[in-house]
């Protein structure tokens, strides 16, 4: 799935929303389309455990049924394992996204010799008070300083596989420093009210296969449409640190989780919460006036 | 997770990896070791442009049907992977294993234009399998080819161990079956053919020999293995309803050519042009039942999810019960944000009225294929279509808001004169009139005709496959005295002309009309690097000279050579099922310019008949 591009990705949803029959609303016109929208674009070689999209649908079944329709006519790879009811006024994941989760591990045969200073680096790297970075965007090249940025940055240790299973599907690694703060911190916050949430709006969760790597780099980066990091971004300002080259393909990326931010411009700054958090189950048949 | 034989560097090193990796919605899975027979279908084309053909859908989806076939997909690696594959020394892979295709039994090429051959030459050596039959172990994949430039095999024939003649649907079972037998008899590669040579439709090229005459012509050509037949008759389905069809067609991941549901809805054609090989070799016309459509067309729609369906067939407006078709379909899609199309529809009140529901009028356009500039050429070729009707239907296409027009004409066709040459600028500038004629608040403020004129290519088996073709040069002189005219006419700001490429299509002449010696011609070109000719960015048409020179091969004996009634022609082994003498007599009729009759106004004699079904049965006849 690594290999199919964001647009491709796209229609294949698209599809997916026919052949499981989902009563998906459309827009007007002689070419109508789908209402449908994903949270960010995943790039072309990331893996995901989990990405996010909007639907706007004209009647319901259950989560779980709905999960099992659209399970039914998946192709391998790709698995929806959350659907869940939002908010009509309920901003787009699009608009909500404000950070994500990554981990990066090596590739095969491309681990650094002495693993112990590489994460040294790694820390010396991130404590720095200043990380500059030059960023080509469309118009030339820009001046920007990472690190308010990067939200966390440090070394994951592996998860056996069984552990990993028996716990939600959002588990990937364990911080070395820190217990797992995502679902953690969904919970301190909340969702914004449940009488709020009722209708239409509702959030689906793509899989991709758990890739637990040992040894591998958990990166929190600023996501969204103001500044997207990318985690190339990130390991190419790190190697350039250690003043070493960042040969292409050095690193797997997975995208872990997506978070919106409800700490709001004020006091106590950020407040992510998964996505996957403003939504609410649906425990039946719900059809909704069009 | 499937096993991918590229890595991660090599599939993201290239445009559209997704062209390599499978896995596609409704791809089959089977366990190869559990198979007698692996069979490796392929389309000799980039991804995009073989996942769009109907005919590998339902072969595949038919020899998946059987428990003891495992039947997979190669399409050319576009020329950035090609090169990875030489550089990286890995052999050509099939999508849904992944394993190598030099492991497979069979290996069905389908040859479809002959822009291909160079591109069949790259998928045998990519995948390592020697690119001559005779030099073939009992290690090697057995080649097949198929598809309509089987109907002359000839300029591939060292290449193939077989070539299948006709509809796929029929006789591959049989195929199986003597290759099982085989395999459990430990029987050697050779009987495997002789076996094969006696199925009806199937050509053992290596079981024939050739001779010529001093002056290039083919003196015999006959039959050298007792099991091989003087004659193969082409295979044919006769019901359409009984033979194999898709529920569940691949959906690619990217988007393709033909990227939704295609109902076939019949098979032949009436019409009887005199150009086209199509309406000649796929004889009689067989339609599908409606009850068999509207329950095809629910299923395929479901199972793929496309947001598109798509009628094929050579001339849709014939099918008889075309109505009550698309009302069935524009209720069922109805506000399910599923689009029709309809390709290949004569323009008239019904067409427009279906249309006009069916698309946005004012950003689609209409076509007209006239083929013929003028009626005198029209009836040479037995184009039905006139002047009055192709301006009644654009009048009244123009008063129900269209404004885009596209025409589309054939230069070089046998007889044409400069008049039928001018005459395409004279009947283009005539739809534009016919537009502006319009009160100005009964149509749109401007009309844009597009006219667009390919070079005339003769075919075997139609009545032109004795016709003389064009040079290069008089093909272009024919194009700029077509263009020169455009400017000329009163509307011209309206006009807009289009010619193709003459070089493609003097080499598609030489491939369409070989014989066995253009063989080593078409291995010469691709030794020094000729693929994808078909695609104009890699044509390289000094490339073929030099192969033409290197093997001693005149191009000009194939085309603009005068040929003779009596002669003998590469293909004339194959019975196509229409005859020789009525092909003759067509080519007369034609040099005459006298109209022949469709199939429903009454028969011609062409010989489809002895088939026992189709048009040739309907009541009337």
């Amino acid at each position: 799935m690594k290999f199919i591009g964001h647009l491709d990705i796209m229609r294949y949803f698209q599809k997916v929303m026919r052949r499981a029959d989902v009563d998906i609303c459309y827009s007007g016109g002689f070419s109508p389309h789908q209402i449908m929208s994903f949270a960010a674009p995943l790039g072309v070689g990331l893996l995901s455990n989990g990405e996010y999209l909007d639907i706007e649908v004209n009647s319901t079944d259950s989560s779980a049924e709905m999960i099992r329709r659209m399970n039914a006519v998946m192709s391998e790879g790709m698995e929806v394992i959350s659907y869940r009811r939002l908010d009509d006024s309920a901003k787009s994941a699009m608009s909500l996204v404000a950070a994500a989760d990554y981990v990066l591990a090596f590739r095969p045969g491309k681990k650094p010799e002495d693993m112990e200073s590489f994460f040294a680096a790694l820390a010396e790297f991130y404590a720095q008070p200043q990380i500059p970075v030059t960023k080509k965007t469309k118009h030339g090249e820009k001046e920007m300083d990472l690190k308010p940025l990067i939200y966390r940055m440090e070394r994951v240790r592996a998860v056996p596989d069984e552990e990993c299973l028996a716990a939600d599907s959002h588990c990937a690694g364990v911080s070395d420093r820190l217990s797992p703060p995502d679902s953690a911190a969904g919970q301190d916050c909340g969702v914004p009210g449940a009488a709020a949430l009722n209708e239409k709006k509702l959030p689906v969760i793509i899989s991709g296969a758990v890739n637990v790597p040992s040894d591998a780099v958990f990166l929190q980066v600023c996501t969204g449409s103001t500044d997207n990091i990318k985690p190339e971004l990130v390991m190419k300002a790190l190697y350039d640190f250690m003043g070493l080259e960042l040969a292409p393909f050095t690193f797997q990326a997975e995208r872990e989780e997506v978070y919106a931010d409800l700490g709001g411009e004020e006091e106590g700054g950020r407040k992510l919460v998964p996505l996957e958090a403003l939504g609410e189950n649906i425990e039946q048949t719900d059809h909704y006036q069009a | 997770m499937r096993r991918l034989a590229l890595s991660d560097e090599i599939l993201l090193s290239v445009q559209q990896p997704a062209r390599y990796i499978g896995g596609e919605v409704n791809m089959a899975i089977k366990d190869p070791a559990k198979m007698d027979i692996r069979f490796c279908m392929c389309f000799p084309d980039v991804y995009e442009i073989g996942m769009s053909h109907l005919g590998i859908q339902i072969l595949y989806d038919m020899f998946n049907g059987r428990d003891d076939v495992y039947c997979e997909r190669v399409y050319s690696p576009w020329t950035d992977m090609d090169k990875l594959l030489r550089e990286k020394d890995i052999p050509l892979f099939a999508l849904e294993s992944q394993d190598p295709v030099k492991d497979f039994d069979f290996l069905g090429i389908t040859l479809q234009y002959e822009m291909c051959y160079t591109n069949v030459l790259q998928i045998l050596d990519l995948s390592r399998i020697p690119l001559h039959a005779a030099d073939r172990t009992e290690a090697d994949p057995i080649v097949i080819g198929g598809g309509p430039c089987a109907y002359n095999p000839e300029p591939l024939a060292p290449f193939f161990d077989i070539f299948y003649i006709g509809e796929g649907e029929t006789v591959y079972g049989q195929l199986f079956d003597a290759y099982k037998a085989g395999k459990s008899r430990g029987g050697s590669r050779r009987e495997f053919l002789e076996a094969a040579a006696q199925i009806p439709g199937l050509y053992v090229p290596a079981f024939y020999d050739v001779t010529y005459n001093s002056d290039g012509t083919i003196a015999d050509f006959k039959p050298n293995n007792p099991h091989a037949p003087e004659k193969v008759t082409k295979e044919l389905v006769v019901n359409l309803d009984d033979a194999w069809y898709i529920e569940k067609p691949l959906v690619p991941f990217i988007k393709v050519t033909q990227d939704r549901v295609v109902l076939e809805i019949q098979r032949g054609c009436i019409r009887g042009c005199r150009f086209c090989q199509a309406g000649n070799i796929y004889r009689p016309l067989r339609e599908h039942s409606l009850e068999y459509l509207k329950d095809y067309a629910v299923k395929m729609l479901k199972s793929t999810g496309h947001e598109e369906i798509s009628l094929s067939s050579l001339s849709s407006s014939d099918y008889s019960k075309l109505p009550e078709l698309i009302g069935f379909l524009l209720d069922e899609v109805k506000g399910k944000g599923i689009n029709i199309s309809l390709p290949s529809l004569r323009i008239d009140a019904f067409s427009l009225d279906v249309m006009s529901k069916v698309q946005d009028v004012k950003k689609s356009s209409l076509t007209f294929a006239p083929e013929a500039g003028s009626q005198r050429l029209r009836d040479v070729i037995n184009k039905g279509l006139t002047k009055e009707a192709i301006l009644n239907g654009a009048r009244d296409a123009f008063l129900g808001g269209w404004s885009r027009v596209k025409l589309y004409f054939m230069l070089g066709q046998p007889t044409e004169t400069e008049e039928d040459m001018k005459g395409i600028a004279y009947l283009s500038e005539k739809v534009a009139e016919t537009f502006y004629d319009l009160p100005v608040e009964q149509r749109q403020k401007r009309v844009q005709i597009v006219a667009s004129s390919s070079f005339f290519v003769p075919k075997p088996f139609t009545p032109f496959q004795w016709a003389k073709q064009c040079t290069k040069e008089e093909f272009l002189r024919r194009a700029w005295l077509v263009r020169d005219t455009f400017q000329e006419m009163k509307n011209a700001r309206s006009l807009k002309y289009n010619y193709h490429e003459a070089d493609l299509s003097v080499l598609e002449g030489v491939l369409a009309r070989g014989d066995r010696r253009v063989a080593p011609v078409i291995e010469e070109a691709y030794r020094h690097g000729a693929m994808f000719d078909s695609w104009g960015e890699n044509f390289d048409n000094d490339l073929w000279m030099a192969a033409f020179d290197a093997c001693g091969v005149d191009p000009d004996f194939y085309t603009v050579r005068d040929r003779d009634l009596d002669e003998k022609l590469p293909w004339d082994f194959i019975d196509a099922g229409v005859s020789k003498e009525f092909l003759k007599r067509e080519w007369k009729r034609a040099t005459e310019g006298t109209v022949t009759p469709n199939c429903r106004q009454g028969c011609a004699g062409c010989g489809a008949r002895v088939f026992g079904g189709g048009v040739c049965f309907e009541d009337k006849n």
